[in-house]
């Protein structure tokens, strides 16, 4: 492998948890709920998902085990937002204080043990190709369920009728209601699909890019991939794309700061959360754009008149 | 099984003095369950966390202490909240504030006397709005979510106080460790009673934000103008107000506040900076302004509550051996029961149990 493709790699491998958390929160958001925990839940399923694979030896188990409590989590905003239609943006920041404050518990006795890494799986034939085989072939299967969810959750955004339903219930909730879609029912799945990915992210966090658990390790992961949807204006593809761009710009700064660039550490070390801001400045300008693609129910609580 | 809501004709007078005190109970409700599962006799453990740290004349000094901080960010975030504009990056201003508030007392250290302190307050403010201006005029001039802004922001704040003390501010006498000097004593905010223990000037200023606000909220035009705007743009525009100067304004009072909040801790509590110097106030006192119910008022009560569960959260840790963390898992929840039972104040919540069910029927 050279030096070209272990770049790559590395990038393909931050970017990863970024692309999960952001497209679980494209589709909350689609559905109209604007979930600020991402961050919580993510750091949830780091700890639930490194304390499994690490007492079961088992990382598959502790996978599944990390995105099932990213779900059961955020089901927690859910009955708030949904149910008892309190303010969004504050609960979401709740479940983010009590994430980190939950997983720190957890996590707590196993600061500084080694993890149990999920390995790669080498897809037959396809790894072989040259150049792009080991990239994008020879992953582990976090990195390969991600890629699937971009295009499968693009395919249910435009392509089925329940996807149609989903959107028609972010852009109008009252319509949608009018017309007898189950819109806090879709919303609760939605929001619980955002869990899971969001708590895979985390697996994905402590099992593949640093198999170790380490306090508040999501290290603002969350906000980016709420950042990430803006940036995407609400589209999957364009979601990824950003993604790896982020991936590139973490990496980048690393390797800068690995080759001694005679920038201090700390504002490379910013660099990501600077380019947030900038990414997020040039896409909202636009003001006709993010008026087209946001969803018109952004954040709005939803009572049903009966 | 379901549970509905039916929206009451007014809002419950009831509730809106009583889900504050509803959802601390549901917490300490919580905290007993949480203590159980952890294997630690509840009663005991509630009572070195909140009731131990009141008992003690040093451990009320702490307490003041550390509610100063996030009484003073929860009065100018309530303003912001009220005005629909979400300033969730008041950490970054709190040390941006307290950045700018130590230039005098790092860089011109030979500057003394009784003008350094109201100098060193003046400037915290202006750096915390100054870094607070950010976000308001991404907002304006480009559309820019400020939620997301604002936090980017906080990052880069902490990671620029770690280059300050790391590099260029770092103690040119302090064996390499990543602190700035001392502050000398003109620029140390003094004690009120020093006989009786460490409570600084940094209370009473919570007191007067507190008034202040209060006092513009309730009998001054500006805050008549922060409510009708934050309920409805459009009826503000009908009444002549601008939103675009109103969202300045909640970012700068807020900033300003958050920035005074910073150079008092650091300035009473700290006395230099270093690389940490908040334990996340800026996030806490967002729970602050929602326990208080978003009433300078009530947040100055709200803040003695959220200082408690920091002396708590130390104590459990020493007392009953819990991790610190601890602290933020009643925060959390804390703000969870908080938004849950404002839910009771403009509405009714009913079970309503399916009928197909009841009779046994099939649907």
């Amino acid at each position: 492998m050279d030096l070209t493709q272990a770049v790559i790699l590395t990038i393909v491998t931050a970017a990863t948890p970024l692309l999960l958390a952001a497209i679980g929160e494209l589709v909350v958001e689609r559905s109209g709920v604007l979930n600020l925990g991402v961050e919580g839940m993510i750091i949830m399923g780091a700890a639930v998902a490194f304390a499994v694979a690490k007492l079961s030896g088992n990382p598959y188990l502790g996978a599944l085990c990390g995105a099932l409590t990213g779900a059961a989590f955020s089901l927690l905003f859910g009955f708030l937002t949904l149910t008892l239609v309190t303010n969004q943006v504050a609960t979401g920041l709740s479940l983010t204080i009590l994430g980190l404050g939950l997983s720190g518990m957890i996590g707590e006795s196993f600061v500084g043990q080694a993890g149990v890494p999920l390995n790669e799986i080498a897809i037959p034939v396809l790894s072989t190709i040259p150049f792009i085989g080991p990239l994008l072939f020879n992953q582990d299967i976090i990195f390969y369920i991600s890629i699937l969810l971009i295009f499968g959750v693009s395919w249910f955004l435009f392509r089925t009728r329940a996807g149609l339903r989903l959107r028609a219930i972010g852009d109008n909730h009252h319509s949608a209601h009018a017309l007898g879609t189950p819109v806090i029912r879709t919303r609760y799945l939605a929001v619980m699909f955002g869990g899971a990915c969001a708590g895979l992210a985390g697996a994905q966090l402590c099992l593949v890019y640093t198999p170790q658990w380490v306090e508040n390790m999501s290290a603002g992961r969350g906000w980016i991939a709420l950042a990430l949807v803006v940036f995407g204006s609400w589209r999957p593809l364009r979601v990824l794309a950003g993604a790896y761009l982020f991936g590139a710009v973490t990496i980048g700064q690393l390797h800068a700061q690995a080759l001694g660039v005679a920038i201090p550490s700390q504002f490379l070390s910013a660099l990501p959360y600077l380019a947030t801001i900038v990414v997020l400045v040039l896409i909202s300008r636009n003001r006709r754009l993010t008026l087209m693609n946001t969803p018109a129910c952004l954040g709005q609580g939803f009572v049903p008149d009966r | 099984m379901r549970i509905e809501l039916e929206r009451r004709r007014q809002q419950s007078p009831l509730f809106s003095i009583f889900s504050p005190f509803l959802a601390l109970l549901l917490t300490v409700l919580a905290g007993v369950i949480i203590f159980w599962l952890l294997g630690k006799n509840p009663f005991s453990a509630l009572y070195s966390f909140f009731v131990e740290p009141l008992t003690e004349v040093w451990s009320l000094h702490e307490l003041t202490i550390k509610a100063a901080p996030l009484i003073i960010i929860a009065v100018g975030l309530s303003v912001c909240f009220r005005s629909n504009n979400w300033n969730i990056g008041a950490e970054g201003q709190f040390i941006m504030g307290a950045v700018a508030g130590s230039i005098l007392p790092v860089l011109l250290p030979s500057m003394q006397g009784y003008i350094v302190l109201p100098l060193m307050m003046l400037m915290g403010m202006l750096g915390g709005a100054a870094y607070a201006a950010i976000p308001a005029l991404l907002k304006t001039r480009f559309n820019t979510n400020e939620i997301l802004s604002s936090l980017m922001l906080v990052y880069v704040a902490q990671l620029f106080l770690d280059w300050l003390v790391r590099g260029a501010w770092r103690n040119p006498e302090g064996f390499n460790f990543p602190e700035t000097r001392e502050f000398h004593d003109y620029a140390i905010l003094p004690e009120i009673v020093p006989s009786s223990g460490p409570t600084n000037y940094g209370f009473v200023f919570a007191i007067i934000v507190t008034l202040l606000t209060w006092f513009m909220m309730r009998h001054m035009l500006k805050g008549f103008e922060v409510s009708v705007l934050g309920q409805s743009t459009r009826a503000g525009r009908f009444a002549g107000f601008s939103n675009s100067k109103m969202v300045f304004f909640a970012f700068l009072f807020s900033g300003a506040l958050a920035g005074l909040a910073g150079i008092s801790e650091v300035s009473g509590a700290i006395e230099r900076l270093q690389p940490v110097i908040s334990p996340g106030y800026g996030f806490t006192a967002i729970i602050v302004a929602f326990l208080g119910r978003l009433n300078p008022l009530g947040i100055f009560a709200a803040g003695l509550v959220l200082a408690l569960t920091y002396l708590g959260g130390e104590a459990a840790q020493i007392s009953i051996g819990l991790p610190d963390k601890i602290a933020d898992v009643f925060q959390g929840l804390l703000l969870f029961f908080v938004l849950g039972c404002d839910t009771l104040i403009n509405y009714r919540v009913k079970l309503v149990f399916d009928r197909t069910v009841k009779e046994g029927g099939v649907s």
